[in-house]
């Protein structure tokens, strides 16, 4: 993998590790602190697995307290810190530093409160997302976010990151269902932003935090709005014989006035690949497969489907088949779900991009994108979440070739940048890290990217709060940004990723 | 000599208002009195100029101007549009394609001057009032999917952009919604707009007791019915509210339900038995006069012209019903909103013993107030937003990081910042 410049190493702090170490020990008890090289080597990656770095050491705070002291001790210190949560996170946001505590937090595990006369739950920040979901469907509810990786990811990273999900145009990211946080500064102040009223007034420091990847704070306790379980869930599964039809359908679906709970496209190539590795049962000739979700009452969601149904066949589509059953609905989405492992069996190794276009640039990126991989001579395979205009390529290549590797950065880099010139964004869901870090001065130029570093520095005027990450050093344009899987197995290869 | 050059501009640096039609303009204005340490009013179309602390500004930055949708893309839901340009012109255009600005923006024109005035869409975002679908649909600053604007030394800044998921950097989207204009003075702005709903109809229960209306309005948003609205007025409204659709008079709970014809229909039949109403106990009003409804109630109608204060209080669902109860000691007259967390308060004869007073009540059950109106002698001295020690001292950091040397709108907020 590519090298990549962090922030410089303090020596004056590694000659102190015995110190620092002791120190800490008696902030927190001792045997949360990690410092033998076996205990802390498992925290040295997060999912961006190609990056690896082992911690000065590792601290397991327990209290809010026990963050506040480590911080504020740190801050005196001029010690860096890199706060970590599930370590799911595909851009590299809790890569460690080598002169850094890493500060995992994964002992606050607890729901605090289920909230149901405040439709709101109560949660330390390492719960994991789908966990709030399972606490309340008892009583017919759910927290709508979905990150695919909700098996596993913290709530805390949710915020840290914004995370997103299938789901987010009808029902927003993290940020729109976040009530209030809890949240340590670099100084060791402890304050709340939000809480269970809506839209505290003053600056917004809770949107602020929302998606700031732990560089302003670290989350210590998170209130999140629950939904109401929909009375319905169905789903339409349709072929398209090109991509422009399956485009065009998606802008007319939006331009009828139905929001879709969930609205999904395949490319050929990765409709063949699902079908070939888990029988998806999708159209084999279509170019483009559709998947399309709606929910709510029974009437709502029948109303809608008939409306797709009717815009799918203007738009000439081959093939329509309506969910009858949950089953036959979550069977629709298995193929889309193995979409991603799939891809493993084609090919030794693929990096799965993560870039936002406005929906109706479709045709024209997914063009671009096949342009490229002539130019590259690297196959791909697109996934699109087509509702919200989040498209995630998947371009397989071979890591033990070095030219093959430096190909397909390069490509990766220029969808992004493509991704960009349409009018989109160059990270929908995974967040920027250290991944797409080089790649700020594409969508920004330097007094945006001033403004933000101003910001960082009036909360943690030393930088020692998750620094190198998000924003370029030294404002170098490499050409990088991707999820790299090596032989189908990622990170942790049992969290689904789609 | 190149500093010289930037400030020969059209505009006359000697009058007391500046209106510019050009972002450029507005880059000159700011560059200028950043230069010169000129504080800065940012104003509109003057519809919520009167909400914030009184401030001393040199000289005015009109924006009302700077107007006119620069894009607007009904299949991508979004339009993009200058700072300046009235919610009315962006709603009519919404109108065309059955859009619409789902936070409905709240029209404070009938409270203040009894008329008409949504104000301008860059006022709308820079106060982050959201309408009755609060609670389904986020407030404004959900709705704010990117921003250009000039910060206090004059620097053209941006964040997000025109698609719904983006996570590239610090989201200064929220950050400057509900900043009332002291971070940066914001020229463009892409607002996310969704689809109308086909239909819409409000039940009407016609119930005089509060805590029976919290109870209809919790369960109502607690059930799968998925509504959109909720609100309480008690019976001292019931002359603001005369529908031919309506059976009783006095105080009433309204829910309304939007969506497909015949979805809507059922929900509301549905809402009425897991609610556990009597036939005699409800009205429904149809579309029409179910927008009229929710007009009135988004743009604070029954305090039209208001001549006593008005304070915006809210609190978790939970604690309505115990905070009004302590509120009653006071002369007021209040009614419900958002599903019961938002309450509207019309208080007579305050004084800064019974504001204090309030403040400790809305604390105490985790909300908070922000005064809307007051009267002029406690405006000076009243404290208009709620604010502890610890956020004081961020926002002074986050405002000096803006605006370094305080002059945008400054001390509009709070005092020092």
């Amino acid at each position: 993998m590519s090298s990549l410049q962090m922030p410089k190493v303090d020596s004056s702090i590694m000659s102190k590790r015995d110190t620092i170490i002791s120190d800490v020990e008696k902030i927190v008890n001792p045997n949360n602190v990690l410092s033998h090289q076996d205990e802390i080597k498992p925290y040295e990656t997060d999912a961006l697995a190609a990056y690896k770095q082992v911690p000065l050491l590792v601290v397991l705070p327990e209290t809010v307290e026990e963050v506040s002291k480590i911080l504020s001790y740190c801050n005196e210190n001029k010690i860096k810190v890199v706060p970590r949560g599930a370590g799911t996170g595909l851009s590299g946001g809790s890569l460690p530093l080598e002169d850094c505590i890493l500060l995992a937090m994964g002992k606050f595990n607890k729901i605090l409160e289920l909230d149901y006369a405040n439709r709101c739950v109560v949660t330390q920040p390492c719960v994991t997302n789908l966990a709030i979901t399972q606490a309340v469907q008892d009583k017919k509810f759910y927290y709508a976010p979905d990150p695919s990786s909700q098996i596993a990811c913290s709530i805390g990273g949710n915020v840290a990151e914004n995370s997103g999900g299938v789901h987010s145009l009808k029902y927003g990211a993290t940020t729109n269902n976040l009530l209030g946080i809890e949240v340590v500064l670099m100084d060791g102040t402890v304050t709340r932003f939000g809480g269970k009223a809506m839209d505290a007034e003053g600056y917004d420091f809770l949107g602020l935090m929302t998606g700031s990847e732990g560089l302003l704070g670290v989350i210590t306790e998170v209130t999140v709005k629950i939904l109401k379980t929909p009375e319905v869930v169905k789903a339409a599964l349709v072929g398209f014989p090109t991509i422009e039809d399956a485009g065009n359908c998606v802008a007319k679906i939006i331009a009828s006035g139905c929001i879709p709970a969930g609205m999904e496209i395949m490319d050929k190539a990765l409709t063949k690949a699902t079908n070939d590795y888990c029988k998806a049962g999708y159209p084999t000739d279509a170019e483009a497969m559709m998947i399309v979700e709606f929910d709510g009452t029974e009437h709502e969601v029948e109303a809608f489907i008939q409306k797709v149904k009717q815009i799918a066949e203007k738009n000439n589509s081959s093939s329509l088949k309506i969910s009858k059953s949950n089953e036959e609905r979550l069977k629709f989405w298995a193929g889309r779900k193995a979409a991603f492992p799939a891809c493993g069996v084609l090919a030794p190794d693929y990096m799965c991009m993560d870039g936002s276009i406005p929906r109706g640039k479709l045709a024209e990126v997914l063009n671009e994108i096949s342009r490229l991989s002539k130019k590259y001579e690297l196959p791909v395979a697109n996934a699109f979440h087509a509702g919200d205009g989040n498209l995630h390529p998947l371009i397989m290549f071979d890591a033990n070739n070095k030219e093959s590797l430096r190909k397909c950065e390069e490509f990766g880099a220029e969808i992004l940048k493509y991704c960009v010139k349409v009018g989109g964004a160059l990270t929908g869901e995974h967040g920027v890290g250290i991944e797409k870090r080089e790649l700020m001065c594409e969508a920004f130029n330097d007094k945006d990217i001033q403004q933000q570093l101003t910001i960082k520095v009036a909360l943690d005027p030393n930088s020692l709060l998750n620094p190198g990450k998000v924003y370029p050093i030294l404002r170098k344009c490499a050409e990088e940004g991707r999820v790299h899987v090596h032989g189908g197995k990622t990170k942790f290869p049992d969290i689904p990723r789609f | 000599m190149a500093e010289k050059q930037n400030f020969q501009t059209s505009l006359d640096f000697s009058q007391n208002i500046f209106k510019p039609n050009n972002r450029e303009e507005i880059v000159e204005v700011i560059k200028n009195c950043y230069k010169k340490n000129i504080p800065l009013e940012i104003s509109g179309l003057k519809s919520k100029n009167k909400i914030g602390r009184n401030f001393q500004a040199e000289k005015t930055l009109d924006l009302s101007n700077y107007s006119g949708i620069i894009e607007y893309k009904p299949e991508e839901l979004y339009i993009k549009v200058k700072a300046g340009t009235p919610v009315k012109n962006i709603i009519e255009e919404l109108d065309k394609h059955n859009q619409q600005l789902a936070f409905e923006p709240i029209d404070f024109g009938f409270l203040f001057e009894g008329v008409s005035n949504g104000g301008t869409i860059g006022g709308v975002i820079s106060c982050n009032f959201a309408g009755s679908r609060r609670f389904k649909v986020g407030s404004a600053r959900d709705h704010l999917l990117g921003f250009q604007g000039v910060n206090g030394k004059g620097e053209v800044i941006k964040s997000g952009g025109t698609v719904v998921k983006n996570v590239t950097g610090y989201d200064l989207c929220k950050l400057l919604s509900g900043s009332f204009g002291t971070l940066s003075v914001i020229t463009e702005l892409s607002i996310k707009v969704l689809p109308k709903p086909e239909t819409s109809k409000t039940l009407i229960i016609n119930n005089p007791h509060l805590k029976k209306a919290v109870e209809y309005l919790g369960n109502a948003l607690s059930s799968s019915t998925d509504p959109s609205g909720g609100v309480f007025y008690p019976e001292y409204f019931e002359k603001s509210f005369i529908f031919n659709d309506l059976t009783h008079q006095g105080a009433l709970t309204g829910i309304r339900i939007e969506g497909p014809e015949n979805s809507v229909e059922r929900r509301v039949n549905r809402l009425c038995k897991e609610l556990c109403l009597l036939d005699n106990e409800f009205s429904i009003l149809d579309y029409e006069q179910s927008n009229i409804f929710w007009d009135k109630t988004k743009n604070l109608e029954v305090f039209s012209k208001l001549k006593s204060n008005l304070l915006r209080i809210v609190v978790p669902i939970s604690e309505t019903l115990n905070v009004i109860q302590k509120l009653k000691a006071h002369e007021i007259n209040y009614f419900l909103d958002w599903g019961g967390s938002l309450i509207w308060l019309q208080i007579k004869n305050v004084n800064t013993k019974i504001l204090k007073e309030i403040k400790d009540i809305t604390q105490k059950h985790l909300g908070y107030y922000t005064i809307i109106k007051i009267e002029n002698d406690l405006k000076a001295t009243a404290d208009i937003f709620t604010i502890d020690p610890i956020k004081y001292k961020i926002s002074e950091k986050i405002k000096k990081s803006f605006d370094p040397k305080r002059i945008l709108n400054p001390g509009k907020m709070y005092s020092g910042i």
